[in-house]
């Protein structure tokens, strides 16, 4: 399914908090179409991996190139390269004063040009895609969690991302919701959207992904396929990490 | 009531207050233009226009109003002969708006800035990851959001601008409050009426003021 040059690359990145090194000496190639789950205790850096792809989060050090390209510093260059990379957060963050259907369209109007009424029904489309169609008109307050982190990824699409980046999308909902949200990720993975995923679902690592990445204190301990992953894991902090949350 | 009574009186009474509420008219619209945008700068990723607005709080929101506004008629006018019009009046009264708009500006500034504040980072944050632009940011998604908190602070900014109108009375503008002087000197036997008369003028357009803001504030509170 990894075909051509790589989409992702991040060579030698490094990041500090002050004096916290989040990210050391971080190097890790994304293949067009590869799923990737980033696993870790917490702390160990994922977000501010996951951040640093669309500059939400700029490094210090080390390079980070997508589809070819070296991460823009700021402006246009880079409005236009977050546009192409969707995102979808723990805390699902859609536009509170609009609604759904707006909360899809508003990129692909204000940042792609797009006509209104071409927007608004590849939105219903998306949101159709995700299950919520009959949501469309409502705020987000109104919907469920499961509800509102898909119209988060419907919103994402809507943009024709080369790539999606997920901060943990199912640690902030009900245990009920779960299962809905990972299905359209799933789903997203099967058509062959690139995917960086961070995520305590292991399920979801050891049927949809390629690739499982185990992060601890900021730097990438393990990169591995994710049968072999969860069968040996090499490093001791892999195997307590994996002790720990299997067990429960 | 006999002071009122006498055509003269009443109609320098009207003029007055005609004059304070253009002031307060005029400089509600330009402060929340100029204080819109310079907490558009203050929250802005570029260093210099950070400073900038930072710097034009710190200065107008230090000075006394009266110090500002003579600056503008002294300064302004008579050193630099900044003449922003033929007539006397009139150029006191553009002259006492830019005193009032720059001062109430920076009130403005900070209301909308902590308004801002009041919307979770994470909004900007997923507009920013849609490759919206700053501007864009701010105008769509962030203010949307700010100005519902917004309301109330307003509500108080522009009674007190509209008090604040008086002051332009000391560079010569026969606005209210030199029209009540003027009225006492030459009335001595009325100074009470006088006075609750113009104190009552000013309660009965500033009290509806408030609870037009208070109702239009709970109006658009937040629903999260
Ligand atoms: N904006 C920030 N300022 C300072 N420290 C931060 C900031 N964001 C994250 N950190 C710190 O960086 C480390 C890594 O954070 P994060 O990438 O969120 O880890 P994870 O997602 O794996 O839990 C943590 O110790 C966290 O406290
Ligand atoms: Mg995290």
């Amino acid at each position: 399914m990894t075909t051509g040059e790589p989409l992702i690359v991040l060579d030698s990145v490094n990041k500090w908090f002050g004096p916290l090194h989040v990210l050391d000496d971080v190097s890790l190639s994304v293949g067009r179409g590869e799923v990737v789950v980033v696993i870790g205790p917490s702390g160990s850096g994922k977000s501010t991996l996951c951040r640093a792809i669309n500059r939400l989060e700029p490094i210090n050090s080390g390079t980070i190139t997508f589809d070819g390209q070296t991460l823009p510093a700021e402006g246009k260059a880079l409005a236009k390269l977050r546009s192409e990379v969707g995102m979808v957060f723990q805390s699902f963050n859609l536009f509170a004063h609009k609604t759904i259907l707006e909360n899809v369209t508003l990129g692909p109007i204000k940042v792609r040009g797009e006509k209104p009424a071409a927007a608004r029904e590849r939105g219903l489309a998306l949101l159709d895609r995700v299950g919520i169609a009959n949501q469309a008109d409502k705020f987000p307050a109104q919907l469920s969690g499961g509800q509102q982190q898909r119209a988060a990824i419907a919103r994402a699409l809507a943009m024709r991302p080369k790539a999606m980046l997920f901060d943990e999308p199912t640690s902030a909902l009900d245990p009920e919701m779960v299962g809905e949200v990972l299905d359209v990720m799933t789903s997203l993975a099967r058509d062959g959207m690139t995917m960086v995923v961070v995520t305590h679902e292991m399920g979801f690592a050891r049927h949809a992904a390629n690739r499982v990445i185990f992060m601890a204190d900021g730097k990438l301990v393990e990169d591995a396929a994710p049968a072999e992953f969860f069968a040996n894991p090499r490093s001791e902090r892999a195997k307590d990490f994996l002790s720990k949350i299997l067990t429960h | 009531m006999h002071v009122f009574a006498d055509p003269t009186n009443f109609d320098a009474y009207v003029s007055g207050f005609l004059w304070i509420l253009k002031l307060t008219g005029a400089s509600a619209v330009i402060a929340l233009v100029i204080g819109v945008l310079l907490a558009a700068m203050r929250v802005s990723p570029v260093p210099v226009l950070r400073g900038f607005g930072a710097a034009w709080v710190n200065i107008f929101r230090n000075t006394p109003l009266t110090l500002v506004v003579f600056f503008c008629y002294f300064g302004l006018y008579v050193t630099l002969g900044l003449s922003l019009s033929q007539e006397l009046d009139l150029n006191r009264y553009w002259l006492g708006v830019i005193g009032l708009s720059t001062y109430t500006s920076a009130f403005v500034c900070e209301a909308v800035r902590s308004g801002i504040n009041t919307v979770p980072a994470g909004q900007a944050e997923a507009a920013r990851a849609i490759g919206l632009s700053f501007a864009q940011t701010l105008r769509i998604v962030v203010l949307p959001q700010a100005a519902r908190s917004v309301i109330a602070p307003f509500g108080s900014i522009l009674i007190a601008l509209c008090k604040n109108a008086t002051i332009v009375g000391t560079i010569g503008l026969l606005e209210s409050s030199n029209i009540m002087k003027d009225l006492i000197n030459s009335n001595g036997d009325a100074v009470i009426p006088i006075f609750l008369v113009f104190a009552g003028t000013f309660a009965a357009l500033l009290i509806p003021t408030g609870y037009f803001f208070g109702w239009l504030a709970n109006r658009l509170a937040v629903k999260r």
